[in-house]
């Protein structure tokens, strides 16, 4: 049979526009353009990499996010992906991370997979966890932050490059991966593929489909509460300490001052 | 010394199809992440983008405009034009190499036989191959129809038919790095009907570039001479009839024209964008410059020339694409954008002050490259030339 390879992918808002946050505290989504996070880029090339090695292998990109985040799968199909999956609920609004990870685990198994490759975090929550929690709410084993992947048999081994030592890591499928952004550069779509994307498949599912409460997710659900959230104030000039023999005083008396040191 | 980086403006366009938008999103992305961040810094050094040229060919960019049966994206101008204004706004260079890229098919795409269709044109249009257009000679720039590169045909009818070609062109786009050059010839007697049009492979024996030309913009984009001496060329890559070939380079012009109107309008909007951006942080006298009346309106002055130029181009796009004449719009648009863009670029300069004067800022190579938008493929004077014709019959 063939391998089922799972590519999550998050539609981010875009990190060179003004983003916001909307009068709930959340991310605001609606005003802002968005696109495929850059890091789960990586993913969906890694996935395909793979599939093209095993010559006998069926991509399949799953997103939970609003309307708009079809542009996310669009844009995986069109770089190759086979077809799409799209949680989309409005009693999503506003979940946290354990919530999504339920969401994408659910939506995972009902899709049938052997192999679910993740991004290293993020770009808009940076958290980095999702890969983790999957494997727990999976049963399965988790091979994370890899710089190289592949499979051979039913196994999927990878590198790891940490601060201190370079590990090479193997998990006998099904098993989460997450990969870096030093896993090999994504490849752009090409227009054919843009105009293949069209036909492919899209399954759009909601909570119901998935058999998932609408309060077990959403603003009320999430174990985590934002209660305010303040702009970063715009950038001062910064203060220039001249070293007149009372240099390294100055600069340890700023430090403190601003509770460094 | 530092130039900010800063990714274009994202342009609300009109676009007929979703496939057109993810199109445009793509040739954004491959702007800003692979022409824009090298522009400068390789136009300094004339280096030209051969890589770059091969990923967009590989991304579907290099034939838009032609039937998807031959390997082309099957795209309306209103379309295949926009792309080349956002690739012209992240580097001319690329935008005209594209567009001369599309004009060197056009002969083959329009004129060719089935048979030179289906076995050249895939090829041409797969992305891997890059063409230029012969068609100006040292003597003979404006007046086309006077060239003198001479082609006899050679052989008898059999398989060993061919042309000799003996001849120099000047200014070719891409002469020295193109793999093709769609070449204009004489075969016959002189004037137009004299010629015709010989699509010949860049390693043919006898045909060589001469090193580019010094020029004063557009560095990266390399302009040469290329020297036909007895340079054989079978004679089944004879595109259309001997004698037609005039009124082929002409029928690819018309279409070009379009492409450079395009181009002018990309490299006008690089520099509206940013002298708007600087606008906004220079301050003097205790504010923005922006607030200053009288800045501002040139900025408005080159907005507005710049909205005027994309509506031109487009109305003159959608004609071609509904089949209706184009000739004359098409002259209209590549005059009114070009002059734009010159007007455009030089107030950007303008706007940014002595930085504007520098290289630390792109606007004095915006400047620089617009000039050339003015000359080449019919310079603005042979477009009122043509434009004139067709009002009054002539
Ligand atoms: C304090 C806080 C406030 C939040 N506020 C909001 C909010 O206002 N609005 C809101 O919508 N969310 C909000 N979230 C959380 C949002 O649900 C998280 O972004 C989400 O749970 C995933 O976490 P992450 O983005 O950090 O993913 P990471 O763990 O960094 O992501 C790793 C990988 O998991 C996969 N992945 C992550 N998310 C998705 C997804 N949605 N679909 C498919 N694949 C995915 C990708 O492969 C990604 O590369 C908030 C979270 C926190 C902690
Ligand atoms: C960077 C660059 C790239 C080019 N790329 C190509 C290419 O790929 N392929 C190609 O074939 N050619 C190319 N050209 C050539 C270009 O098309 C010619 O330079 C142009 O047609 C003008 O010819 P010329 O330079 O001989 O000028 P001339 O024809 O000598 O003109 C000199 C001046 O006289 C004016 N003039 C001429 N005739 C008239 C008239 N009847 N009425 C009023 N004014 C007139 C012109 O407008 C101009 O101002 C390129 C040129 C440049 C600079």
């Amino acid at each position: 049979m063939s391998l089922r390879i799972v590519v999550c992918v998050k539609y981010v808002p875009d990190a060179t526009g003004d983003r916001r946050f909307a009068d709930d505290n959340t991310t605001d989504r609606d005003s802002v353009d968005g696109l495929l996070s850059e890091l789960d880029e990586y993913g969906v090339e890694q996935a395909l990499k793979i599939a093209e090695a095993s010559g006998d292998a069926e991509v399949t990109v799953l997103t939970v996010g609003p309307d708009d985040a079809k542009d996310a799968l669009r844009k995986a199909l069109s770089m190759g992906a086979d077809k799409a999956v799209h949680v989309n609920d409005d009693d999503i609004h506003g979940t946290d991370v354990i919530g999504t990870s339920a969401i994408l685990a659910k939506a995972i198994e009902k899709t049938g997979f052997d192999l679910v490759v993740c991004g290293m975090a993020s770009t808009d929550g940076t958290m980095g966890v999702i890969p983790a929690l999957l494997s727990e709410r999976l049963g399965v084993p988790q091979v994370t932050l890899l710089s190289e992947v592949g499979v051979e048999g039913g196994t999927v081994k990878g590198r790891r490059d940490g601060d201190a030592a370079t590990e090479l890591l193997e998990a006998s499928l099904p098993a989460v991966v997450s990969v870096t952004d030093q896993s090999g550069e994504a490849r752009y779509p090409s227009f054919k593929g843009i105009m293949a994307a069209k036909k492919k498949p899209v399954e759009s599912l909601d909570l119901d489909d998935l058999g998932i409460e609408a309060d077990e997710v959403g603003l009320a659900g999430a174990w985590t509460a934002v209660d305010s959230a303040t702009a970063r104030p715009a950038r001062t000039a910064g203060t220039i300490v001249k070293d007149e023999g009372e240099g390294g005083k100055q600069l340890a008396e700023f430090l403190a001052s601003q509770k460094f040191i | 010394m530092s130039q900010p980086i800063r990714p274009l403006k994202s342009m609300d366009r009109q676009l007929p199809s979703e496939e057109a938008a993810d199109l445009l999103a793509l040739t954004r992305e491959l702007v800003e992440r692979e022409l824009a961040p090298r522009a400068a810094e390789e136009e300094a050094e004339g280096r030209f983008p051969r890589e770059a040229m091969r990923l967009l060919g590989r991304s579907g960019l290099l034939g838009l405009p032609y039937p998807e049966e031959y390997g082309g994206g099957e795209q309306p101008y209103e379309v295949y034009l926009q792309v080349l204004e956002e690739l012209a706004a992240g580097r001319l260079t690329v935008g005209m190499g594209v567009s001369v890229h599309t004009l060197a098919c056009h002969a083959l795409a329009t004129f060719g036989s089935e048979r030179q269709k289906q076995q050249w044109l895939p090829e041409l249009l797969g992305g891997e191959l890059l063409g230029a257009y012969c068609l100006s000679e040292p003597q003979s720039g404006s007046d086309a129809a006077a060239l003198t590169t001479r082609a006899v045909r050679e052989g008898g009818d059999g398989d060993d038919a061919h042309y000799s070609v003996t001849g120099t062109k000047a200014w070719i786009t891409h002469g020295g790095v193109a793999d093709f050059y769609s070449t204009m010839v004489r075969t016959g007697g002189p004037g137009p009907t004299g010629i015709s049009v010989l699509l010949v492979p860049a390693d043919t024996p006898g045909v060589a570039a001469d090193a580019p030309e010094r020029k004063m913009g557009l560095k990266g984009s390399p302009t040469a001479q290329v020297r036909f001496e007895a340079a054989r060329v079978p004679a089944e890559r004879l595109i259309g009839a001997e004698g037609q070939g005039f009124s082929i380079a002409l029928s690819a012009l018309d279409s070009g024209r379009l492409g450079i109107a395009a181009c002018a309008v990309g490299v006008a909007r690089a520099a509206l964008d940013y002298a708007v951006e600087y606008a906004r942080t220079r301050t003097q006298f205790g504010r923005p410059i922006a607030e200053f009346q009288g800045l501002s309106f040139m900025l408005a002055d080159m907005a507005t020339a710049v909205e005027a130029g994309r509506a031109l181009y487009l109305s003159a796009a959608r004609r071609r694409d509904a089949g209706l004449a184009f000739g004359k719009e098409a002259a209209m648009a590549k005059l009114f954008c070009t002059d734009a863009a010159m007007r455009v670029t030089t107030d950007a300069v303008q706007v940014l002050g002595g930085y504007g004067y520098t290289a630390d800022h792109p606007v004095e190579r915006y400047m620089r490259e617009a000039k050339v938008l003015q000359i080449l493929e019919g310079t603005n004077q042979i477009q009122r030339v043509v434009i004139g014709r067709k009002l009054t019959g002539g």
